[in-house]
C-alpha cells in the first residue's frame, strides 16, 4: 500500500505541476478577457473536433491569432452560454444547427453586411445574428443490398405505408430530426405533421440516439432506411470501408424530407475579442474555407458560397434550390419548443 | 453501537466548521435547481404532474432496483467465494472480478452493443439471423451492473477480511453447513458494507446518462438531457432533476433503515480464516466466477481490442490525455478524501441529528446527472467566481461534488470497524478530542481513507459530462478523447484511449481488491 500512497501523491504533485500550464491556458483566456489583448480568440464549437479542427489551424496560421476552442454538444454549449450570461468567455459560437444559435440569439451581436451577403438569405438569420457556414441536406439513407434507389419512396409521407414496418430508423432526440419535424410543421401544417408522426409510429420505427448509429444500422441491415443528414454516410464509410452497402437518396420536390439546413456561427455581444471574432466568421465564408468541405473534409457538407461545388455525388446548391420545404431557418430556434411538445405528445421523446 | 457513544459530548468546532463548509459547497447544484425550477412559476408544477413524469419515475425505479439487486447478488457471492473458500485462483478471481470498475459505463454499453447488438460480433460469430433484442431494460441493466457491482464486491470483500472468523468457525463447529453459516452469521455482519455498496450502486444508476441513452431506456436522466436540448426554458429540466433528488432522498432513507438493524459483537480479532472446502462445488463455483469475469471483463476488452485492430494504423497513443486524466483525478481523490474525513468523523464519533444530517446532505449531488452539476457550476462560477471559471480547480471541485460519497464510504466503513476504544484510551491519557482523533484514529483508518480516495480517483477518470463543460479550454482527458471519437462513429480510434483508461486505472483496482483492511494496519 505504501507504494500506492507514493504513487497517488506523485500523481497529485504532477497534477499541481501540470496544472500550471493548464492554468496558464485558462488564465490566458481570463486575463485576455480582462485586458483586451488582441491576437486571441475563444470559440465554443458544437461542431466535432474531428471535423473542423483543420479550419481553426488554418485560421491560426493565416492570422497569427491564438484560437482556443471548447468542444461539446451544440445544445449543451448554448445552455452554457445562457448560464454564463455577459460573463461568457466565448467570442464565437460555432454550432451544428440553427436551433442552438437561435436559442441564444439575444446574446449574439449583429454581423456585418459584407459577411452576411456571402450566403443566400435563406441560410442566415433574419435579424443578422448568425450566418450559415455549410449546408446539410436531409436524405433517406438506404441499404443497397436490400433496396434500389427506386424502391425508396420519393416522399417521407410514403414511409407510413405498412411495407416499411420495422424497417425505418430515426433519431428523434437529435437536433437534426427535430429541425426536420419543425420544417414539416411550418410547411405542411400542425395537423398533417401530427398525423404523420402518429402513422409513422404505427410502423414501429427504431429509435437511435444520433444520426451516425442510424446509418450504421442501415449498413448492418438492422434497418433498411433511415432519416438522416446526408454527410453521415461518408463518416460511416470512413469507419466501415467504402464497400459498406449504403447510399443516400435526395428527395425530389418540396418534400419536408428534402430540407436543407445549415451549421452556422455567430459572434457574442459580450465578446472580449470582437474583431478577431468577426474576422473568424468572415474567414469561414471565404472561398478557400468553403472549398474545404469539398476537397478535404471527410463528411462532404455543402458549401454555401455561390460558385463552389460540393464533393462529387452531393447535389449543388443550385440543384437543391427550389427543392425542399419553403421555411425560414431563423425561426427554428423559436419553433423548437412546439416541435418538442409535439414529439413528446406523440411518444417520440418520452 | 452508536447510541452507546451518544453521551460523548458535543461535536468540536474544528470538525464542524470544515464539514459545514464542505456540505454548503456541495449543495450549490441543489440551490441552482431550486432557482431554475421556481423561475418557471406554474410551469414547474405542470411538468411534475404530466402523466409521463410518473412513467419516468416508475421506469427509473425499476432500473435502480434491478441494478442494485443484480450488483449485490454478484458482489456478495464473488466476495464470499474469493475470501472464504478454497476456490482455485482466489486472487485472480478477486482482482479480475473487480476490474470492470475501471470501464466507463458508456464504454461498457458501446461494447455490449458491439458484442451482442444487432449484427454484432456474436451474431457474426454464430452466423445467425437474429439475437434477442439487447436494447431497453435488459441492456441497460447489464451495462450498469457491469460498471457498478465492483463497488459491492470491494466493500464486502474488505469487510469479510476484517471480520473475526471466530463466529463463523463456531457456527461450523455446531455442524451448520457453509451456506447456513453464511446466511445466519456472516450476512448479518456484512449489512453495513452491503448497504454502503448498494447505496453507491443505486445512486450511480440514478445519475447515469450514457447507458440509458445508448440502450434507449427511458430513465429520468435521459428526459433531463432531452429537456436541456429544448434550450429556451431550463425549468423542466430543473423540475425533473429535483424529482431525481427526491428519489435520492428515498434511497438514502432506505439505506439508513437497513443500516440501523445492524448487530455488532465487538471488534474481535481479524485474522486469516480457515477456508471452506468447496469439494465438488468447486467446478460450479469456477464456472460462476469465470462467467462473471468473462461477461463483464473479457467481453468488453475483446470488443475494444477488435476495434483497435481494425484501426491500428491510425492509432496514436494519447499520452497528454493520460497525464491530464491522471492528474485531475488524483487531485480530485486527494481533495475528496480530505473533505470526507471531518464529515465521516462527525457522523460516526459525534452522532447527533445535525451530524447525521450533514452526512446525508453530502449525498445530495451524487445522483444528479453530470450535466446538471456542470451547468450549475457554470452559473455560479461564471457569475460569482469568474477567476475560478474554466480552471482545473473548478473541474476538481466538480468531481468532488459528484463523488464525495465514495470517499465517505471508504472512511466510514473503516471508522466503523476501528471502534472508539483506542481513541478513548488516548483521551484518558490526556489528549484533547481532536488531537486524539488525528493522532490515533486517522492513522488507523488510513487504509480506508486511501480506499475511498481510490474510488473517487477511478470515478473521476471516467467522468465525461462535467469534464466537457468545465475543463480548462484545450484540456483533453481520456474520457473526452473517447467522446470525441465515438461521437463521429470512429470506434476504431476510440478503442485506444478506452484501453489506456482501463490500463492506467487497473493498478488502483488491484490495490483496492487486495487491501487487508483494517487488520494490516492494526497488526503491522
Amino acid at each position: 500500500m505504501k507504494k500506492l500512497v507514493v504513487l497517488l501523491s506523485a500523481l497529485a504533485l504532477a497534477g499541481c505541476g501540470g496544472s500550471d500550464n493548464n492554468d496558464d491556458a485558462a488564465e490566458n483566456g481570463t486575463t485576455a478577457a480582462a485586458g483586451k489583448k488582441s491576437g486571441e480568440l475563444v470559440v465554443y464549437s458544437g461542431r466535432e473536433e474531428e471535423l473542423v479542427e483543420p479550419l481553426f489551424e488554418r485560421f491560426e496560421e493565416q492570422t497569427g491569432i491564438d484560437v482556443q476552442v471548447r468542444y461539446a454538444d451544440s445544445a449543451e454549449l448554448a445552455a452554457t452560454i445562457a448560464e454564463e450570461g455577459d460573463n461568457s468567455p466565448a467570442d464565437v459560437f460555432f454550432a451544428q444547427d440553427p436551433g442552438s444559435l437561435g436559442a441564444i440569439d439575444d446574446q449574439l451581436a449583429e454581423l456585418p453586411e459584407a459577411v452576411l451577403e456571402r450566403v443566400d438569405e435563406q441560410f442566415r438569420d433574419d435579424r443578422s445574428r448568425w450566418v450559415g457556414t455549410s449546408g446539410r441536406a436531409r436524405v433517406i439513407v438506404y441499404n443497397t443490398d436490400e433496396l434500389s434507389e427506386d424502391d425508396v419512396p420519393d416522399s417521407v409521407f410514403d414511409l407510413t405505408d405498412p411495407v416499411w414496418k420495422g424497417k425505418i430508423g430515426i433519431a428523434p432526440t437529435n437536433a437534426s430530426f427535430q429541425a426536420f419535424v419543425t420544417a414539416m410543421r411550418l410547411d405542411a401544417g400542425e395537423e398533417r405533421t401530427k398525423q404523420w408522426l402518429e402513422d409513422l409510429k404505427q410502423n414501429d420505427p427504431k429509435f437511435y440516439e444520433k444520426n451516425t448509429p442510424v446509418v450504421e444500422a442501415t449498413a448492418s441491415g438492422e434497418i433498411e432506411v433511415g432519416l438522416v443528414n446526408h454527410y453521415y454516410l461518408y463518416l460511416v464509410k470512413e469507419e466501415l470501408g467504402d464497400d459498406a452497402p449504403i447510399a443516400n437518396k435526395y428527395l425530389p420536390g418540396d418534400d419536408p424530407g428534402a430540407l436543407v439546413s445549415v451549421a452556422g456561427a455567430g459572434v457574442l455581444a459580450s465578446a472580449k475579442h470582437p474583431d478577431a471574432a468577426e474576422q473568424f466568421v468572415e474567414f469561414l465564408l471565404e472561398d478557400e474555407q468553403q472549398r474545404f468541405y469539398t476537397d478535404e473534409a471527410e463528411e462532404a457538407e455543402i458549401p454555401l458560397v455561390e460558385g463552389i461545388d460540393p464533393k462529387e455525388g452531393v447535389p449543388t446548391l443550385d440543384e437543391l434550390s427550389g427543392r425542399g420545404p419553403d421555411v425560414d431557418l431563423s425561426s427554428f430556434g423559436g419553433e423548437l419548443e412546439k416541435t418538442l411538445e409535439l414529439l413528446n405528445e406523440t411518444g417520440y421523446t418520452s | 453501537m452508536i447510541r452507546r457513544r451518544a453521551g460523548r459530548g458535543r461535536a468540536p468546532l474544528s470538525l464542524l466548521l470544515p464539514a459545514c463548509l464542505t456540505v454548503a459547497l456541495l449543495l450549490l447544484p441543489l440551490a441552482y435547481l431550486v432557482v431554475r425550477a421556481s423561475g418557471g412559476g406554474g410551469r414547474g408544477w405542470r411538468i411534475l404532474t404530466r402523466s409521463n413524469t410518473l412513467d419516468l419515475l416508475w421506469s427509473t425505479g425499476l432500473l435502480v432496483f434491478g441494478v442494485t439487486l443484480a450488483s449485490v447478488t454478484i458482489g456478495v457471492s464473488v466476495a464470499w467465494l474469493t475470501t472464504r473458500t478454497d476456490i482455485p485462483g482466489r486472487r485472480f478471481w478477486a482482482v479480475g472480478a473487480a476490474l470492470p470498475l475501471v470501464i466507463p459505463s458508456y464504454v461498457a454499453a458501446f461494447c455490449l452493443l458491439g458484442a451482442f447488438g444487432p449484427r454484432g460480433l456474436l451474431q457474426q460469430l454464430l452466423g445467425v439471423e437474429r439475437l434477442p433484442e439487447i436494447y431497453g431494460y435488459w441492456g441497460a441493466l447489464a451495462a450498469l451492473t457491469l460498471s457498478t457491482y465492483p463497488y459491492v464486491l470491494l466493500l464486502v470483500s474488505a469487510a469479510l477480511r476484517g471480520l473475526d472468523p471466530a463466529l463463523e468457525e463456531a457456527g461450523r463447529g455446531l455442524g451448520r453447513t457453509p451456506l447456513e453459516v453464511f446466511r445466519r452469521v456472516t450476512l448479518p455482519a456484512l449489512r453495513p458494507s452491503i448497504g454502503a455498496g448498494a447505496l453507491l450502486v443505486a445512486l450511480y444508476t440514478l445519475s447515469d446518462f450514457g447507458v440509458v441513452s445508448l440502450m434507449r431506456y427511458d430513465a429520468l436522466t435521459r428526459a433531463i438531457y432531452l429537456q436541456y436540448k429544448s434550450l429556451f426554458d431550463r425549468t423542466p429540466a430543473a423540475v425533473l432533476a429535483l424529482v431525481l433528488v427526491a428519489l435520492t432522498a428515498l434511497v438514502l432513507w432506505l439505506e439508513s433503515r437497513w443500516r440501523r438493524r445492524v448487530s455488532r459483537s465487538g471488534p474481535g480479532t481479524a485474522r486469516q480464516p480457515r477456508p471452506h472446502r468447496l469439494g465438488r462445488w468447486r467446478w460450479p463455483a469456477l464456472v460462476y466466477c469465470g462467467g462473471v469475469v468473462g461477461a463483464f471483463l473479457a467481453v468488453p476488452a475483446a470488443v475494444l481490442v477488435y476495434w483497435l485492430a481494425r484501426g491500428l494504423d491510425r492509432a496514436e497513443p494519447p499520452w497528454r490525455e493520460v497525464v491530464n486524466s491522471l492528474s485531475a483525478s488524483a487531485l480530485a481523490a486527494a481533495a475528496a478524501a480530505v473533505a470526507a474525513i471531518p464529515i465521516a468523523l462527525l457522523a460516526t464519533r459525534y452522532p447527533s441529528r445535525l451530524t447525521r444530517l450533514l452526512e446525508r446532505l453530502a449525498f445530495a449531488g451524487n445522483a444528479l446527472p453530470g450535466i446538471v452539476i456542470a451547468l450549475s457550476l457554470v452559473f455560479f462560477a461564471a457569475n460569482y467566481a469568474s477567476p475560478l471559471y474554466q480552471t482545473l480547480a473548478l473541474l476538481v471541485f466538480a468531481y468532488v461534488v459528484r463523488f464525495l460519497p465514495q470517499a465517505l464510504a471508504g472512511v466510514e466503513s473503516a471508522l466503523a470497524s476501528v471502534g472508539p476504544r483506542i481513541e478513548e484510551a488516548a483521551r484518558a491519557l490526556g489528549r484533547g478530542p481532536v488531537s486524539a482523533t488525528f493522532t490515533v484514529t486517522v492513522p488507523l483508518i488510513r487504509s480506508g481513507i486511501f480506499a475511498g480516495a481510490a474510488l473517487v480517483f477511478l470515478s473521476a477518470m471516467k467522468e465525461l459530462p462535467a469534464t466537457l463543460l468545465l475543463r480548462p479550454i484545450g484540456f483533453e482527458t481520456l474520457a473526452t478523447e473517447i467522446w470525441k471519437t465515438t461521437s463521429v462513429g470512429a470506434y476504431s480510434r476510440a478503442a485506444l484511449p478506452a484501453l489506456l483508461l482501463i490500463a492506467v486505472s487497473a493498478p488502483f483496482v488491484y490495490f483496492l481488491s487486495s487491501r487487508h483492511e483494517p487488520t494490516e494496519v492494526e497488526h503491522g
